[in-house]
This record gives C-alpha cells, sequence and structure tokens, in this order.
C-alpha cells in the first residue's frame, strides 16, 4: 500500500516536472521564433502566403458564425428590453457585447479551430514526412522560413478577423431587429453611436483580439514543430492545439478584461 | 584507396543516453566514389549519416568532411559547410506545397541571387538529368514513389554539391524504378565528380553500382572490401548479409529468456 501511494505521488510529480519543463521549452522556442522573424520581414511574400491560408480561408466561418452570433444577440436583447419599453438601446446591446468580449473572444476561439489546427497539423506533417529535417540539410534554417511566417500571418490575421466578427454581428443584430422586427432604425445606430466609446471600447477589443492572435499562433506552431513525428503525435498535437488555445483565450480574456474595465462605469 | 580523402571517420562513437549506437567506427571515402553502408534495420546506419550532416553530435571521435571536423563547427559554419553535401531521404522528403519546378528550384532561390530565367534553365537541366522534365509543372501528390525519388534526387543535386546521402534509395521501389535510381547515382556520381554514400539494405542493386561497401552490426564495422571481395567473402556475417539467410551471426530471435520460461512449462514440470 505505501509502495501505491508513492508511486502515485511520483506521478504527480513527474507530470509537474513535465509539464513546467514543456512550458520553458515553448517559451524557448518562441524567443527563438521572434528571434529568428528576419527573413519573414525581409521576404514578405512569404507572410502573404500564409495570410490567404490562416486568414482568407478563415474568413468564411468568422463571417457566418458572426452573423447568426449578432442575430441571436439582437433576438434575445429585444425580448428582454422590450419588456422595460427600451427596446430601442437594442443596438448598444449588440455592439458593446461584440466589440468588448464576443467578437475578440469567439473569433479566437474560431481561428483556433480553423486555422490553429491546420497549422499544427501541417507542421507536424513536415516534421513527420522528414521535410522539416531534409529543409535543414539543405542549410535552410525551418524555424525561419516555415514557422515565423505563419506565425506572423496568423498575428496579423486574427486582428482583422474579429473586427469582421464584430461587424458581421452588429449587422445580424440590425438585420433582426431593425429589418425584421421594426425597431426604429435611427434610434437602433444613434444610441449605439453615443455608448460605444473608441478609446474603452473598440480599441480594447482590438488589444484584446491582437493578444489572442499571438497566443493561439504560439501555440499552433509550437504543437505543431515539438509533435512525435507520428500519425498519433500529429493528431494529439492537433488536439492539444484547440484545447490549449481555447483555455489560453479565455484565461487571457478575464485578466485583460479585469484590466482594462477598472473603473469604467 | 589513393585517391583523395573527402570524409574521414576517426574511432566515431555515439550513443542515445546509455545506450551505443556506434562504437568506434573508422571509415575512409575518397572522392569521387560510391561508397555502399549496409547493415540490418537499427544498426545506425541513418546515425552515421546524421553525424555526417552535423545534425546530431557525436559522443566522442569525429567526422572531417573536406578538412572540416564537422561537430566543431558553429552553426553559420555548419550551414555553409551543408550547402556541399545533399541528402536524399528515404521517401524524398519532398516539399509537398511547391510543385515539382520549386521544390529543384528550393535552395537556388534561398542561397543564391540568381535571375529567375537563369534558375529556370538550371532547374530544366537537373530535371533532364533524372528523366523528369516534362513533369516540372506537377506536384508532389501527382507522383509516383520512383518518381518522387528521382525529383528529390535533382533537388538534392541542386547546387552540385561535393557529396551527397542516400538514404534507403531502394526502398518500396518496383525493379525498374529501383535500377533507375541505382543507374542515375553512379552516373551522376561520375557526370559530377560527386562523392556518393548510400545507406541500403538492399545488397543485390548496390552491389552492382558501389565501389567499396562498409557493413556496419551492432554499432561496429563488422566487415568491409570491395563489391568482388564482399561477393566471395566467407566471413559469416558478410555471407549471411549478401546471401539473405534467416539465421547466422544475426540472431532470428530477439534476445529472450528461455521458451520454456516463458510458457510457464519449466516449474510445472521440471
Amino acid at each position: 500500500m505505501p509502495n501505491r501511494i508513492v508511486s502515485s505521488i511520483q506521478n504527480i510529480g513527474h507530470r509537474v516536472i513535465e509539464s513546467v519543463w514543456r512550458l520553458g521549452v515553448a517559451s524557448r522556442f518562441f524567443i527563438l521564433v521572434l528571434l529568428k522573424s528576419g527573413t519573414s520581414l525581409r521576404r514578405f511574400n512569404l507572410v502573404i502566403r500564409e495570410l490567404y491560408f490562416t486568414g482568407v480561408l478563415s474568413l468564411i466561418i468568422i463571417v457566418v458564425s458572426g452573423l447568426f452570433v449578432g442575430m441571436v444577440l439582437g433576438l434575445q436583447g429585444y425580448e428582454t428590453l422590450q419588456k422595460y419599453g427600451s427596446e430601442s438601446a437594442v443596438g448598444t446591446l449588440v455592439a458593446l457585447s461584440l466589440v468588448r468580449e464576443l467578437g475578440p473572444v469567439v473569433a479566437a476561439l474560431l481561428f483556433a479551430s480553423r486555422a490553429g489546427s491546420a497549422i499544427t497539423a501541417e507542421i507536424g506533417l513536415m516534421k513527420a514526412t522528414e521535410q522539416l529535417a531534409a529543409m535543414g540539410m539543405m542549410a535552410v534554417d525551418p524555424i525561419a522560413r516555415v514557422v515565423a511566417p505563419r506565425f506572423w500571418a496568423g498575428v496579423i490575421s486574427m486582428p482583422f478577423l474579429a473586427a469582421i466578427f464584430s461587424v458581421m454581428g452588429v449587422f445580424g443584430g440590425y438585420l433582426v431587429t431593425v429589418v425584421f422586427i421594426g425597431v426604429d432604425e435611427g434610434s437602433f445606430w444613434s444610441q449605439m453611436q453615443s455608448a460605444v466609446d473608441f478609446r474603452f471600447d473598440i480599441l480594447n477589443g482590438f488589444i484584446k483580439s491582437c493578444f489572442f492572435g499571438v497566443a493561439v499562433t504560439a501555440i499552433a506552431v509550437f504543437e505543431g514543430y515539438d509533435a512525435p513525428p507520428t500519425a498519433e503525435g500529429v493528431s494529439g498535437a492537433t488536439t492539444r492545439t484547440v484545447v490549449t488555445s481555447s483555455l489560453v483565450i479565455l484565461g487571457l480574456d478575464f485578466i485583460l478584461t479585469a484590466f482594462m474595465f477598472r473603473g469604467v462605469s | 584507396m589513393t585517391a583523395e580523402t573527402l570524409i574521414e571517420v576517426n574511432d566515431l562513437n555515439f550513443s542515445y543516453g546509455a545506450r551505443a549506437i556506434l562504437k568506434g567506427i573508422q571509415m575512409s571515402m575518397p572522392r569521387g566514389q560510391v561508397v555502399a553502408i549496409m547493415g540490418g534495420s537499427g544498426s545506425g546506419k541513418t546515425t552515421l549519416l546524421k553525424l555526417i550532416g552535423g545534425t546530431i553530435q557525436p559522443t566522442s571521435g569525429y567526422v572531417k568532411f573536406a578538412g572540416e571536423v564537422v561537430h566543431e563547427l558553429n552553426r553559420d559554419a555548419l550551414f555553409k559547410l551543408r550547402r556541399k553535401m545533399g541528402m536524399l531521404f528515404q521517401f524524398g522528403a519532398l516539399f509537398t506545397d511547391l510543385s515539382v519546378f520549386d521544390n529543384v528550384a528550393f535552395q537556388m532561390r534561398e542561397h543564391t541571387n540568381l535571375p529567375e530565367s537563369m534558375i529556370r534553365d538550371l532547374v530544366l537541366m537537373k530535371l533532364h538529368a533524372v528523366g523528369l522534365r516534362g513533369a516540372h509543372h506537377l506536384m508532389p501528390n501527382e507522383l509516383s514513389g520512383g518518381m518522387a525519388r528521382r525529383v528529390a534526387l535533382a533537388r538534392s543535386i541542386a547546387l552540385d554539391p561535393m557529396l551527397i546521402m542516400y538514404d534507403e534509395p531502394f526502398t518500396g521501389l518496383d525493379p525498374i524504378s529501383l535500377s533507375v535510381i541505382g543507374n542515375l547515382i553512379r552516373r551522376l556520381t561520375d557526370a559530377l565528380g560527386m562523392t556518393s554514400i548510400v545507406v541500403t539494405h538492399d545488397v543485390q542493386e548496390s552491389l552492382k553500382i558501389v565501389d567499396y561497401v562498409y557493413f556496419i552490426a551492432d554499432g561496429v564495422i563488422a566487415a568491409e572490401g570491395t563489391p568482388k571481395e564482399v561477393r566471395e567473402s566467407i566471413a559469416p556475417f558478410v555471407h549471411q548479409f549478401v546471401h539473405g539467410e534467416e539465421d547466422g551471426p544475426v540472431p532470428f530471435h530477439y534476445p529472450a529468456q528461455t521458451y520454456k520460461k516463458d510458457l510457464n512449462l519449466e516449474d510445472n514440470f521440471a
């Protein structure tokens, strides 16, 4: 019996050490990516190519989800607000929820599952099929040539995707409340305009999405580069990318919100 | 061997943790020859290639390539050295997101400032040498295994290296592709004045094209010689390997406790 206790304590210790060690490896890898980003900046067409795969190809899911989230928000908001006779404030509700929270967060979650998983799988498979090793043997650094352009493409696309998500959401809310239900169009827009602050709401939402972009893409490229070069290894890494990034997005969102909206009424 | 030595391997040892993979390897490879390194799976052949390419560090001993000790070079010098080497990976390792043309052009674009028109001519010449000029527009997933390896071969000779290392170039090929690759290795080595190291366990095909053979078993060089010497060798290991016999110095069974004990027969019936 004591043996079992000792071995389970050892097991816990082993796991903790393993996780801390992995975090260290990931941080070192992240710094390496930043240090080796020179090639991506000098040859920006490498990043543009990846922008297409991570950003442009994510557009459809972002646009459609944004539209529906905005429509649901409009519908729910209207149901509640009309009880108090303030249905014209529904535009404010939709816009604030989107630019402050839902835009950056939901867009980042979608981005992690659409583009993050693809980045991990692609880099992982390149490793499994020895393409990264072959590149190294050709005296080309795979971190500079393969990883860094994908990282920067993700970092650049994320704020744009979040902004597009919010715009589509506001449009969805408008469609449901003004066009279908018949809320007054003038008050819908004017209340939104007076309630949404550029500095506190839009800028903070933008900053959030930048943080999320860095976090999701850094996790995705690390998991891909670190994946064991087997089928299970790559599939495990892809799953970890989605799970870890989702948790990191939600955790980061709480921390950032706590800092950003302190004392804002 | 009288010709100038390109690669010198001296008392090379390598281990993963406590497990010794290579134990005191001694080799000398002259320029312009095709040298085969043979041995069973897991005997450390690929590890040896990695040590020559400098992707791993030896535990002791050294590899000297064109007069430079590989593991003592810093990163920049090592990358410079690697431009003089080409490596053909087991399944080609073509970049799947680039076309055949762009794969072959990859190193030229990364390492040189040649104008695109010259790159085009050079790429077509390299592809012509492996007989695939007409396939320059295809993507790697449209190629057969043999074609992919020929493209990878064209890619590895892109910058006219001094050395090409082939990691199991014959694995999984049909007989025609197999002899095409074999002949290409020989012809390109002679035509371009390179040196080739072929890691393989395909005895019959490689003995046709190589100048010298090393056999590695359990991390040491078990035998070496010219193809003629190897064919006629009566050393038990070489004989077993060349003739593909099931049992011999390399046992059929993985080390285990006695068969009876494993089946619990000794306890009950002894």
